[in-house]
């Protein structure tokens, strides 16, 4: 190795042998070549590191595909032929890349073979797509990854039970419905931290639950019943809840994980990504993973190219509008369905399968939608045939598949479906085209669904030409909301399914002209809805009583971009996100349009109340509350109070604090003031006033003369 | 309360004083003429010509005879207030951003900024009270700081000088020797750069206004920090009542990265809080840029801002104000 040679050492040995080293010019000396006199120079060492070569690790891109026909030496190259062909149209097969060993005893094949592709992405599309294979009768391809082999081998040959471990009672997940004074949670993302809190409008502000830096590295949501906190990671999903300190319950894996969706009853969890392909000319390849949320397991995946996804809908990643798969039956996840071209797909839970083992054959289908709560689907199959044949409107009773309903209609352009939560009615815009097809106006079919024959009504706004800017239904009620309107500022109108009048007819409450406002926000419970001017409106609010047709309170959160009702309806939380650069935080507003405080984050990107199962309460009960509310909320009320004493006592006594502390520097300033008048009065060479009121107003009046001029004035006696 | 809209200027405003009877109002602004301003109705007197470059700060003697000015033309020149005559002229290499004159007036405080490679400075200049003796010689100059100083000022009786700047760094140097006495700590401090700095009326506490959206309220002898008031803006400029424990800070997105779509959102409101307990009281809207400069009148019934829109706003109170509850 090198020999570290000192510059004390140099030294030492030139002064031994006589040579003055200053006058010695290094430059100039030449060795011979190839001689470096036992002294490496460390600088070469860089140019000798070969960079090193990038070796594959594993055999992940190695198929083995078993089950071939045995053949004779003469068949051999018959055969490769055969595989060759099947397998390279799946992928590139490396050069030498299929090996298919030989009996050496008898020269025939032993019925396997070996397929080396590029990359292990089409190894396992290779796999995917020929196992089970047919190439003729006796012969059916199983194919395997050559690095799944070691994980058969170490299946144990014999069966043994299986240890059951003993049941370890888990956390209460639904811990904070139980907090004793009935607060909603809420997280927030901001910068890289995401933080849950309790909604805390007596103190005035949010108290702090959960908090973690980079918990998520895309975005966080709830599960639809409030149960489960999900992130989302490069790995796959994973998600967070239990009593008190949100520990991760159950990951799920799935590389590139871009989207997640819950079914309706949070049993299930669907998971999304989307692959680049490695053949720049193919389509992305999307994958699709249903999951159970509790156990963790894999329920079905559905695997292809962007094309067989991206029906319908646009808009969503990479033209896939998402949810793909729409969840139906209510809260006990019967159904899930997806779209496809002429076709719909609907599955149920019980095996993950097709319903009868095939899809429901809708030619042109380019919308459907489930009822909240019952297995009904609602198609929209637009015009064909240049009008001949009319746009319909039908309704599907799952799992029949009997059509319940159904509503031609003429010279449509665009049709929008709108469920009322509880699955009552059933909204649906229709934009038809004028007669001279140059415009669109715009009406409304209302369906009946809970009712004898499900009836229809037709419903056209005043005027005709009006642009719906916003629909919304009532949750839990009869009403609906809609912002129509052409100007910058228009009209919004309330319309009941049900009046004392008229029960079986829609009829319109009211109409408030000249509205700022383009967006809808029902509180949960209904009754109140804040009319919102989001964008172009700056964020103006107002907050609505639908009972009493009056408005409570007018606000504004400027520059708001997202709007959200706590679950109970007992609060509005306004929020102004990362899209905008300034005014990024949240405000949270009573129902009634109180602002109750207002937080401000740089970098806010979400904010999500947490949701609420539904009351188990019965309707009956519930009325009995709302009708001896009063003797139920003096209690909050006497606590309320409690509350707002204390914080005015700690209010107060805070203020006195500080206005203590604040006398205490006065004084000292004072004094210190005080001594030092002498020489402040020496600086100013004897100038004794300090203070202001010393000095005298003198009122100084100058006179200047500007011009002076003679005139004669013409004075005639005689005019009188 | 119905503002006085004074418009004299062509550029942007960057500095406002009121002398000690608070009968004038002298602003400095981006165009090369500090203007002198009848402080109860906005009246213009007159104006300083000589500097050919932006004026980025001023002080007038306690008589009110004298008019010291810092210009972007490398000068700081002395005035007679009443004529509007130029005195004298001190020259420098670079930029003077920041003057201030001793208790007594016999001194005057000057920063320059870092300018051609010379770093900045803050000198000390004997001001002679004929003007005919005046020497352009610094009695003390300090170096060190790092960037703009952005303002200075002296400390109780001239003993320290208070410096501030693009370092975010509030320091008290010693008069007599140039020694740094005492810097502000680091994580309570300011964290970005300190814009403004503004002192009460008997000297023992100042408000120092920063870019990182807050303003701190400092003891003038130990340096310690006694309260922080947080904004949603950059703060360009503060001032303390001398009337009310409230302290007055403007400030607003800066010019290059104002909004079109609505002038709520730059936050160009002059905000009041209270100098103890630290809340908001309210707000004075008006200016459609910025707010580059408060001052308060000695006497506490009236302020005046200064916008990067040209104007200065002269605010009377009205008597509500003097009556707010806290």
């Amino acid at each position: 190795m090198t020999e570290v040679v000192l510059i004390e050492d140099i030294e030492a040995s030139a002064t031994r042998l006589g040579i003055d080293l200053s006058s010695v010019d290094l430059d100039s000396i030449q060795l011979p070549p190839g001689e470096d006199f036992g002294i490496k120079s460390d600088d070469d060492d860089d140019l000798y590191q070969d960079d090193p070569l990038e070796f594959e690790a594993g055999f992940g891109n190695i198929i083995v595909v078993d089950n071939l026909p045995v053949v004779p030496p003469e068949k051999f190259e018959k055969l490769e032929g055969v595989i060759r062909k099947i397998y390279s149209q799946i992928g590139t097969i490396r050069e030498g890349g299929i090996w298919m060993p030989v009996n050496p005893e008898s020269q025939k094949t032993l019925g396997y073979c070996f397929i080396e592709y590029n990359t292990p992405q089409e190894a396992e599309l290779a796999r995917e797509k020929t196992n089970g294979y047919k190439l003729d009768k006796s012969h059916i391809f199983a194919v395997n990854l050559f690095d799944d082999f070691e994980k058969y081998m170490k299946v144990p040959d014999e069966w043994k039970a299986a240890e059951i471990k003993p049941y370890t009672p888990g956390e209460n997940l639904q811990q904070w419905l139980t907090d004793e004074k009935a607060r909603d949670q809420f997280v927030i993302r901001a910068g890289s931290n995401t933080e849950v809190f309790w909604n805390d409008p007596r103190q005035l502000m949010p108290e702090l639950v959960h908090q973690r830096q980079y918990w998520t590295e895309s975005f966080v949501q709830w599960s639809p019943l409030g149960t489960y906190l999900a992130t989302v990671h490069r790995q796959g999903a994973a998600v967070w809840g239990g009593a008190t300190t949100f520990n991760r319950l159950m990951r799920f894996a799935h590389p590139q994980v871009r989207l997640i969706d819950f079914s309706p009853g949070e049993k299930y969890l669907v998971t999304f990504s989307s692959h680049e392909p490695s053949n720049p000319r193919d389509t992305h390849r999307i994958v699709i993973n249903i999951f159970d949320v509790r156990t963790g397991k894999l329920m079905r995946d559905f695997k292809g190219n962007v094309d067989e996804f991206a029906t319908g809908g646009s808009g969503g990643v990479s033209g896939i509008s998402w949810p793909v798969f729409r969840w139906g039956g209510g809260k006990e996840d019967k159904y899930f369905a997806r779209m496809g071209k002429n076709v719909i797909s609907i599955y149920e839970t019980e095996t993950f399968t097709l319903i009868d083992k095939k899809s429901m054959k809708v030619e042109n289908v380019v919308d459907f939608s489930w009822s909240p709560t019952d297995p009904i689907l609602a198609l929209f199959v637009p015009e064909l045939g240049g009008g001949n044949q009319p746009a319909r409107v039908s309704l599907v009773q799952i799992p029949g598949k009997e059509e319940l309903r159904q509503k031609n209609l003429f010279s449509v352009s665009d049709c929008k479906m709108y469920w009322q939560n509880n699955g009552e009615y059933l909204a649906v815009k229709v934009d038809r085209y004028t007669k001279t097809k140059k415009s669109t106006y715009t009406g409304f079919e209302l369906f009946r669904i809970k009712e004898r024959d499900i009836p229809i009504e037709v419903l056209e706004l005043d005027n005709k030409n009006d642009k719906i800017v916003a629909f919304a239904w009532e949750p839990k009620g009869h009403r609906f909301a809609v912002i129509h309107g052409d100007g910058p500022r228009p009209d919004v109108s309330f319309y009941s399914m049900r009046t004392t009048l008229n029960a079986g007819r829609v009829s319109k409450l009211t109409t408030l002209k000249s509205k700022q406002a383009n967006a809808l926000y029902w509180s949960p419970a209904g009754r109140y809805i804040v009319l919102a001017g989001l964008k172009g409106f700056n964020g103006q609010l107002e907050f609505y009583n639908v009972d009493e047709l009056e408005t409570m309170a007018t606000g504004e959160h400027f520059m708001a971009t997202d709007i959200e009702w706590d679950p109970t309806g007992r609060y509005v939380a306004t929020a102004v996100t990362s899209v905008h650069e300034m005014e990024n935080g949240f405000h949270i507003w009573s129902f009634s349009g109180k602002l109750l405080y207002r937080i401000s984050r740089d970098h806010f990107y979400q904010f999500v109340w947490r949701p609420r199962p539904p009351s188990l309460l019965s309707a009956e009960k519930e009325e009995e509350i709302a009708k001896n509310l009063k003797k139920y909320s003096k209690k909050y009320e006497a606590e309320d109070q409690d509350v707002s004493m204390q914080l005015n006592e700690q209010d107060r006594r805070k203020r006195k604090m500080l206005q203590e502390q604040w006398n205490e520097w006065v004084t000292k300033w004072k004094q210190l003031h005080e001594e030092e008048r002498q020489l402040r009065i020496e600086l100013r060479d004897g100038v004794v006033s300090d203070e202001e009121e010393e000095y005298e107003a003198k009122e100084v009046e100058v006179e200047e003369v500007l011009d002076v001029a003679e005139e004669v004035v013409a004075f005639d006696l005689d005019q009188e | 309360m119905r503002p006085i809209l004074m418009k004299g200027h062509e550029r942007p405003l960057t500095f406002l004083k009121y002398n000690r009877e608070g009968d004038l109002l002298f602003s400095c602004a981006k165009d090369h003429n500090p203007t002198v301003w009848f402080a109860d109705n906005g009246e213009r007197l007159g104006t300083y010509r000589g500097h050919n470059g932006a004026v980025w700060c001023c002080d007038v003697s306690r008589d009110s005879m004298r008019l010291i000015t810092g210009s972007a033309d490398q000068t700081v020149k002395l005035w007679n207030v009443q004529t509007g005559a130029q005195l004298y002229s001190f020259n420098f290499d670079s930029p003077a951003r920041s003057v201030d004159f001793s208790v007594g007036d016999k001194l005057a405080v000057i920063t320059t900024d870092p300018f051609m490679g010379l770093p900045s400075t803050i000198q000390v200049k004997r001001i002679a009270r004929d003007p005919n003796e005046q020497s352009s010689e610094s009695v003390l100059t300090i170096k060190g700081p790092q960037g703009r100083i952005n303002r200075v000022t002296w400390g109780p009786l001239n003993k320290t000088i208070i410096s501030a700047g693009e370092d975010a760094v509030v320091r008290v140097w010693d008069t007599e020797t140039g020694q740094l006495l005492k810097e502000s700590d680091k994580e309570t401090g300011h964290q970005k750069t300190v814009t403004s700095l503004s002192k009460s009326a008997d000297g023992s506490h100042f408000l120092t206004g920063s870019l990182d959206k807050s303003a701190k309220l400092w003891d003038a002898r130990t340096l310690t920090l006694i309260k922080t008031y947080v904004t949603e803006r950059p703060v360009n400029a503060c001032a303390i009542s001398p009337l009310l424990d409230h302290v007055v800070i403007g400030g607003g997105q800066e010019a290059v990265h104002v909004t079109t779509t609505d002038r709520r959102a730059g936050k160009f409101e002059a905000k009041f809080f209270h100098k103890i307990l630290q809340e908001e009281i309210g707000g004075v809207k008006g200016h459609f840029g910025p707010i580059n400069a408060l001052a308060f009148n000695p006497d506490g019934r009236s302020f005046s801002s200064g916008g990067e829109d040209g104007y200065v706003r002269l605010h009377h109170f009205d008597p509500d104000y003097f009556n707010i509850k806290m």
